[in-house]
């Protein structure tokens, strides 16, 4: 977010702006309804059997890339323009102070709001810390930033279902929450890096700078900026992902994947954590393989805790704030996480 | 002038300098850009969000590559 506002006065007009807004919210959805008719035609190209493998897989492909791709642009601008009225700053200054309990919803709340990117995680992390926000609040926003985002949510409803994706929502703000107050409890300070500690004994932070306010014309710039930033950033990762979820959808036999990941394999659920943990891709890679397993039978529950696990422990991550964290924070860090989504793993599949 | 960059060397800090460099050479100002990759350093500033920047010892920018207008403003 940038602290000046552009200093140019905008050329067009301020109803310019909200009138093209509007058209183009009208030709997305025209657009948007005639997806499935799109990819029939794509697919009757290709010399296949429609309903050969082949054909199957060819069809999901060119049916999910552009609707993935659609629904990215309308969520992440929608989120990019809500996300202006937060700021890591205000979120810290809504944190400092906070008691555990309150402070760790507030922080898993925020972590959703607060524009987050992973290589921010360092300077977001001793920003809280030093500013006197518990070791465990703070845990709860960083568990809740990467898991629990627009890119997410926006596919889980758009590929698997609304009640998915709500259901993964309250899941996931659960798991922030309570694992960020189970690492407060253990009173686990002494294990930040030594130069931590000592900014975090200082308690003086610095001051922040101060945010120009902004027009609704400069939040919509701000919105599509984060659409050029997240297009540039996660493309590659839809187009494998949806690769590998054309491939299951298309090859993989259903009575495999009911055997290997239904609610009736107790161990699918730990195993799909332990696979889950080292993959490194985004919401954005891993939704359409979840769509694809869902598809072919494997429950709900060991599909969710796999995502989960990709999503909120990745190993570049862990390597970003071993900068901050010791190894043994680190490993409680993931101990905790990973019980959370064990726990939320098999409740699932118990429940559904 | 001295203008320090902040930020552990992710794709936006570098795009950011190297925007500097780009805009100090069209406008002819002798600026000399820092990239500051210490996270000790980058946290004394007292940012949150990478890359930052800082003029004259003012954190003036911070969380995204600034635009071409701002890098000119600060040139001033």
């Amino acid at each position: 977010m940038s602290v000046q506002t552009t200093s140019q006065p905008s050329p067009r007009p301020d109803w310019l702006w909200h009138a093209g807004l509007i058209a183009f919210v009208v030709v997305w959805w025209l657009v948007y309804r005639q997806l499935i008719p799109f990819s029939e035609l794509v697919t009757s190209l290709f010399p296949v059997e429609r309903h050969s493998h082949t054909g199957e897989a060819i069809a999901f492909f060119f049916y999910d890339v552009p609707k993935v791709m659609m629904l990215l642009t309308l969520i992440v601008f929608a989120m990019g323009v809500v996300r202006s009225y937060f700021s890591p700053e205000r979120t810290r200054a809504m944190l400092a102070g906070k008691r555990e309990g309150l402070g760790n919803v507030m922080a898993a709340g925020l972590g959703v709001m607060t524009p987050f990117c992973s290589c921010s995680a360092v300077p977001l992390f001793i920003g809280l810390v030093s500013a006197g926000v518990p070791l465990g609040v703070t845990f709860s926003f960083l568990i809740a930033a990467p898991m629990v985002n627009e890119v997410a949510l926006a596919l889980l409803f758009g590929l698997v279902g609304w009640k998915v994706a709500m259901t993964y929502f309250a899941f996931g703000i659960s798991i922030a929450v309570v694992a960020g107050w189970v690492i407060g409890k253990l009173k686990l300070e002494g294990w930040l890096q030594d130069w931590v500690r000592d900014i975090h004994s200082g308690a003086t932070a610095p001051d922040a700078v101060d945010d120009a306010p902004l027009t609704l014309v400069d939040r919509y710039h701000l919105g599509i900026e984060a659409v050029r930033e997240i297009f540039g950033r996660v493309w590659m990762w839809i187009i494998l992902g949806i690769g590998m979820g054309a491939l299951i959808h298309g090859y993989v036999p259903e009575d495999l994947m009911v055997r290997i990941m239904g609610a009736e394999a107790w161990w699918s659920v730990p195993a799909a954590v332990l696979i889950g943990i080292p993959m490194y891709t985004n919401a954005a890679g891993v939704i359409p393989i979840v769509e694809a397993l869902l598809g072919k039978g494997a429950a709900l529950g060991t599909v969710l805790a796999f995502m989960m696990a990709v999503i909120a422990l990745s190993l570049p991550e862990m390597i970003i704030l071993k900068q901050v964290l010791t190894l043994r924070l680190i490993g409680v860090f993931i101990g905790v996480v990973g019980s959370g989504i064990l726990a939320v793993g098999y409740l699932f599949n118990f429940l559904f | 002038m001295e203008i320090k960059v902040l930020g552990p060397g992710c794709a936006k800090c570098k795009a950011t300098a190297d925007l500097i460099n780009r805009v100090a050479a069209e406008t002819e100002k002798s600026v000399t850009v820092v990239k500051v990759e210490d996270m000790r350093e980058i946290v004394g500033f007292g940012v949150m969000t990478t890359p930052a920047v800082v003029v004259g010892g003012k954190v003036v920018h911070k969380g995204s590559v600034p635009t071409h207008d701002q890098v000119v403003a600060w040139l001033g």
